[in-house]
Order: C-alpha cells, then structure tokens, then sequence
C-alpha cells in the first residue's frame, strides 16, 4: 500500500533482469499464484456471478444487468452511497487535519512527547467493535455526553446524534476520526522527522514564521507520507462496515446504512448472492476509479521525472 | 382422550422401537441451532437429555447470536460439505435451495410412520417442511408475532383501565402522554418494525386483504383501501413510538416492564422477558394476540433438518432423532422450557401460563396464519424490513410507504 521511493536502478544489462534471483522469485511463486488465483480469480468470479440470478446458491442463470437495475433502483443502496460519501469527505479531510496538527504539536519538542504519542494512539489499538460500542455508551442520551453535560447544569444540552437520522453519520464519524487519527499522526510525526533540520534553520534566517513554514515548505516536502495516509484512510473508508455494525447497526431506520453492510446483508441475510455480487462489483468499480488516475499520477509521473 | 391416548401411545411405541434398533451402537449427533438465551438453552437441554437417554449422544452445536448470524453459518456447513448431523432453520423456503440441492435427508418415511400428517396442527407447519410431496424438516415449535403487552403500570400511574384491544388503546395514548408515559415501546430495528406493521395491518385491514397480499401476492390489494386504512393506522402507531429510542427488542420490553412505556407490539417470546423480571401475568402485565381485535396468530418457528449424510448409521439415528423430536413428552417439555406453542394439538399443555393458554386456545380454533417465513423468500422479507424502517425512522407519508410496498409485493418471491 505504501509507496516506496524507488532508486534509480544501477543495472545495466537488460536481458539477465527476468532471471535476476531466480531463487528468489521460485520461492515466490506459491504466494504469486495464491494471489493470482485467490484475488484476480475470486474477482472474477464474483463480477460473473453477479449477471446471475443466484439466490442462496451460486447458479448460473443468467440474468443480465437486472441486479444492476435493481441495486440502483434501491432506496438502501442510495442511502448507503451517499452515508459512504459523506463519511469519507469528512473522514479524509478531518483526520488528515487533526492527524497532521497532532503531529505537527508533537514536533514542537515538548515534554512527555512519548507520553502523548502513546495516548494519541491507542485508540488505534482497538478493534473497531469495541471502539463501536465505547462510542455507543459515550454518545447514549441516558448514560452518556448528554447527560454528564446536563448535570453540570445546562439541562437544555441536546446532543443525541445516534438516534437522529440526520446526523448519526456524525456520531460514527466521531468514533472512525478518534480511532484512526493516532496512526496518521505517527506517520505525520515520522515524516516531519525527515525533515532536516537545516530547512527550519533556514526558514527562521528568512525569518518566515512557524505555521507558514509548515505549510509552504514542510508539506509539499512530505507529500510521500501525504499519499500513504491518504491510501490508509481512503482503505478503511472504503471498508467501513464493522464500526456501523457495533455502534449503530445501520439505524435508525436505514440512515447510517453503508455498502459493506449492503452486501452482507444481501448474501446472507436475504440469501440472494446475485444482489450482492452485484453490490460489491459497484464497490470494486468505486475502487478502480480512484485508484488508476492516482496511480497514474503518482507512478506515471515519477518516470517522465 | 382415547383418541389422544392412542396416538400418544403410537408415537412412544415408534420411537421406542426405532430406539432399540439403534441402540446397540449408539451414535453421536452433532446438532446446530442459536438457542442460547436462558430459557433458550433450557429447552434445549429438554431435547438433548430425551435423545442421550436412548443411549445416543447428543452434541450440542450451539452457535451465539440470532438466527441472522447462525444461519449464514449453518448454511456455509452444509453447502462446504462440512454437514451437521441436524440444525435448527425457521421452517418456512430459508432451506428451500438447499432441498432442490439435495442436500437434506428426506424424511418422508418416518413421517408417514409416526403419522404425522394427523398429529401437527396446524397441519400449514407440515406443508412448510414439505417439497414435492416430500418432507424434509420436524417442526418444533409455534412462535407467533401478533402480540401487544400492556404494562399495568404505566396504566395504574396514568390512572387509566388497561385496553383490552387495539382501538382502546390508541384512544388511551394521549392521557399516558400527558402522564409523561411514552405509548407505544419500538425497538428502532426494521424486524421489530415490521412485526408491529404486521400486527397492525392484520387487526385493521382484516384478514381477507391480508391473505390477499401475504399469500397471493395480490398488489392491488396492497394498494386498495384496507391497505390504506393500515398504512395510516401504523402511521399513527409511529407518532405513538416516536420518542422511543431504544434498539434492542428487550430493551422496549424493559420500558413495558418497568412501566415506562404503554406497550409494545412483539411476538411470544417477549414472555420470556416478563418472567425472568418475576412479573405475573393478568396482575402486572397483559397479552392480547391479535391486537384484541382479530384473534389469529401467525405460525412460525422453528424446525429441524438433517443434512444427507454417507454414513448410514448416522442416517438411521437422524431419523430416530426426528421422531424423538416430535414425540409427545418432549414436545411438552420442549415447549414449556421454551414458552412457545407445541406444534401438535393432542397433548397436555394444562400447565402453561395465560398468554401461551391463548395462543393454545387459538390454536385450536385455527386461528392460524403462514408466518412471513413460509409466505417470503429472505430477500422480500428484507425488503419489506427496508421499507419499515425507513418509513419508521422519517415522516414518510403513509400513502408513499404503502405504494412502496405495492410494488416490493409485485415483485415478491
């Protein structure tokens, strides 16, 4: 997933490079294979099965573009896109703010750094079920935020986002930010530890204040770590499906439905594969259309440079 | 009775000849289901200890978490060829594939040997288990969804009578409101949902246009006017649960227990809440099946089924197995560890409580209805749980909601 920066190759001679380590890559073979057989071949067969009409049983009764037609004439799937999508904006931009923030205070030199670190990023070390559930009790109206606040005094607190269907994207939101920003701050704090010291030393020559300096000269200088965080998080947006299952299972009603758990329930739940199939073929073509521009971008780019 | 005792003693007499003709090995079962809850595992036991008393072993497949998550797993056993040697389903199409796969025992014989087709009542819950004139599962159990339990306590602080149907207690909500009572108790999940939506329109628009649209499928039925009529009634139901935030259905019936809601709509097993909280019925709580207005009740529940096996002496115990399930002791174990209703009529119920009384009393007189397992396939049935909880989570119109279901019961399966 991450990109390595990949020096220029010293070799040569062109021909010997298919047979270069050949022991190497015999014994790479079996993982090779595996790959090809279970990612490429499962693909495929998933994106065949869903012109099917397969219901509990994988059949091949064709059927066309009729699971297309149905999943994009159905409410749940629309809700789920658009959940996704707001999700993932807000999820992006925000963790890659607090993440870069965090890290950016972290580099300031202060005391018990190790400290914060460690507390920044345990969240990380928990599951997204157990992290689902915390959030739950936290933001649960009786026992939770609201009414701690209104204890304190302010009885006309409101603050119930997960049983709101207007804004319980925001509550899983709060969950996902917490739990993943303390892994892109660390990846943020190694980056900004790659800068060189004498960049800084430099800036404050020029007398260039400290947030401009961050922003024109230490961020453009790290855009290597920007892509690994941004291809971290995009990941785990895409795959959102255990977060909504612990905090929320989807409610109320269908408003914090996401395509992951469209799927599932489709295969399993309503034993109609086809469906399914259909559902996350979508899901693999949302996947595709990010990624070739971008990996466009990033490696085409790299060899014309 | 001599009718009664005859068959009683007919099925003793099959299970025990079946039993000594295998007892001499003594074979191990392995039996899946998702009954894990107290009372759950209690009758189980019932089922486990009757099958190691014919000299058999019984291993208990238990599989945590509700039928949702069991099933994909029960399923994923038999197809992967990794097969049980008997599990639990809702009877009803969910194996449906599985039995055009051939993967499930035909039990056809033993059937006509225990007669079955004379002893399950209702005899809808045979023909669920049966394909082509075969059968293929042992039905269990009747559970039913069409049940409102009204807490006296809510009743008693808002100085009211308890309703004695749907219609009293409609006009009832406004003073439990005022009395700071929340009505109507709804776990905010489209199952749930959807229970209180088929509670509601089987009271409202009858039974005639209820079997027009659940068994024949009928969407202009769906769209006439006793659909409308309970498509505003649940509209109605909705403004009444409104400020009811909980999840989980027993979290709602805790609100009835407490005395915190109304009511809540929700099948017999809510029972099982009520007595673990120590609450009698008649004194602190009330059933009515049927909303009090329309005494049926659906039939589903559970059955078993016995993959296809190489091994023929694991098959001949399967066999055994599903006539020792059906006998009639263990039928009344079974049933009265598990507060559901026993799925043949000829024996002795007398000790269950008052609201399995009434189902019983229903039962009887064929108040009975094909459950949303036997009518849908899994896919409709989600489909309509969709619909019931977008249309309960937001202010969707009634009208809207109702065409929206037209259409999934057009294209229903």
């Amino acid at each position: 997933m991450t990109v390595p920066s990949v020096p220029p190759t010293l070799s040569g001679k062109r021909p010997s490079k298919l047979f270069k380590n050949w022991m190497a890559k015999m014994a790479s073979l079996p993982m090779i294979l595996t790959a090809l057989v279970v990612f490429v071949g499962g693909t495929a067969w998933t994106v065949t099965y869903s012109f099917t009409g397969s219901r509990m049983l994988p059949r091949t009764k064709w059927v066309g573009l009729d699971q297309y037609e149905r999943l994009w004439s159905s409410d749940r799937w629309m809700i789920s896109i658009t959940n996704l999508g707001i999700y993932g904006i807000c999820s992006l931009i925000l963790t890659l703010f607090i993440g870069f923030t965090l890290a950016a205070c972290l580099d300031r030199k202060i005391r018990f750094e190790g400290v914060f670190r460690s507390i920044f990023l345990y969240p990380f070390a928990l599951s997204f079920v157990v992290t689902g559930l915390a959030w739950q009790w936290i933001l649960n109206p009786d026992f939770g935020m609201q009414s701690v606040v209104r204890d304190w005094g302010w009885t006309a607190f409101n603050f119930d986002p997960l049983n709101n269907p207007d804004i319980v994207m925001f509550g899983l939101l709060i969950a996902g930010i917490w739990q993943g920003s303390g892994l892109i701050m660390c990846i943020m704090l190694a980056g900004l530890r790659g800068i060189d010291e004498d960049i800084w030393k430099a800036a404050k020559v020029d007398g260039i204040g400290t947030v401009k300096t961050y922003i024109m000269v230490v961020i453009p200088m790290m855009r290597p770590v920007f892509v690994t965080a941004l291809v971290l998080i995009a990941a785990g947006i895409i795959k959102l499906y255990d977060l909504v299952v612990a905090q929320t299972g989807g409610g109320p009603g269908l408003s914090s439905e996401v395509p992951a758990k469209y799927v599932i329930e489709l295969m399993f739940r309503a034993q109609n594969l086809g469906q399914g199939f259909a559902a996350s073929t979508m899901m693999l073509c949302s996947v595709v259309i990010i990624l070739i521009p971008w990996a466009y971008l990033e490696f085409g780019g790299r060899k014309r440079g | 009775m001599s009718k009664i005792l005859k068959s009683a003693l007919l099925g003793t007499a099959l299970t025990a000849a079946t039993a000594t003709a295998v007892m001499a090995e003594g074979v191990e079962l392995e039996v899946t289901h998702w009954w894990t809850s107290g009372g759950e595992a209690a009758a189980v036991a019932k089922f486990a200890n009757a099958w190691n008393a014919t000299g058999n072993t019984w291993v208990d497949g238990a599989i945590a978490g509700s039928g949702g998550t069991a099933r994909p797993i029960i399923i994923s056993r038999i197809i992967g060829g990794d097969p049980m040697a008997a599990t639990q389903l809702n009877h009803g199409r969910q194996a449906e594939e599985l039995i055009e796969a051939g993967l499930l025992l035909d039990l056809t014989d033993v059937a006509e040997a225990g007669g079955w087709a004379e002893i399950v009542n209702p005899s809808s819950l045979l023909e669920a288990c049966t394909l082509d004139g075969k059968i293929y599962c042992v039905p269990v159990n009747i559970h039913s969804a069409q049940w409102i339990w009204l807490s006296h306590a809510a009743y008693k602080s808002a100085g009211l009578d308890v309703p004695t149907d749907w219609n009293e207690f409609t006009a009832s909500a406004g003073s439990l409101k005022e009395a700071g009572i929340l009505p109507l108790a709804m776990g905010q999940q489209g199952w749930q949902q959807n229970i209180a939506f088929g509670a509601i329109t089987l009271a409202v628009a009858g039974q005639e246009a209820w079997n027009g649209v659940n068994i024949d499928k009928n969407a202009d039925v769906a769209r006439g006017p006793e659909y409308t009529a309970a498509f505003e009634a649940v509209a109605a139901a909705r403004d009444l649960a409104a400020e009811s935030n909980v999840q989980d259905w027993n979290m709602a019936t805790n609100l009835v227990i407490t005395g915190q809601a109304g009511a809540q709509i929700m099948g017999d097993w809510a029972q099982g809440e009520f007595s673990v909280a120590e609450q009698v019925e008649g004194k602190d709580y009330s059933c009515l099946p049927g909303l009090g207005l329309n005494p049926v009740i659906d039939t589903g529940g559970d059955a078993f089924y016995f993959p296809v096996n190489d091994d023929p002496a694991i098959t001949a115990a399967q066999k055994e197995l599903a006539a020792l399930l059906i006998s009639p002791e263990v039928q009344v174990s079974f049933n009265l560890a598990k507060g559901s209703l026993p799925v043949r009529g000829d024996i002795d119920m007398s000790t269950a409580n008052g609201c399995m009384q009434k189902g019983l009393k229903i039962l009887a007189n064929g108040g009975v209805l094909p459950s949303g397992d036997i009518s849908f396939s899994q896919d409709t049935t989600l489909q309509i749980e969709d619909l019931q909880a977008q249309f309960w989570s937001s202010d969707m119109s009634a009208a809207d909601a109702q065409a929206a279901y037209a259409d999934i019961i057009a294209n229903a399966d």
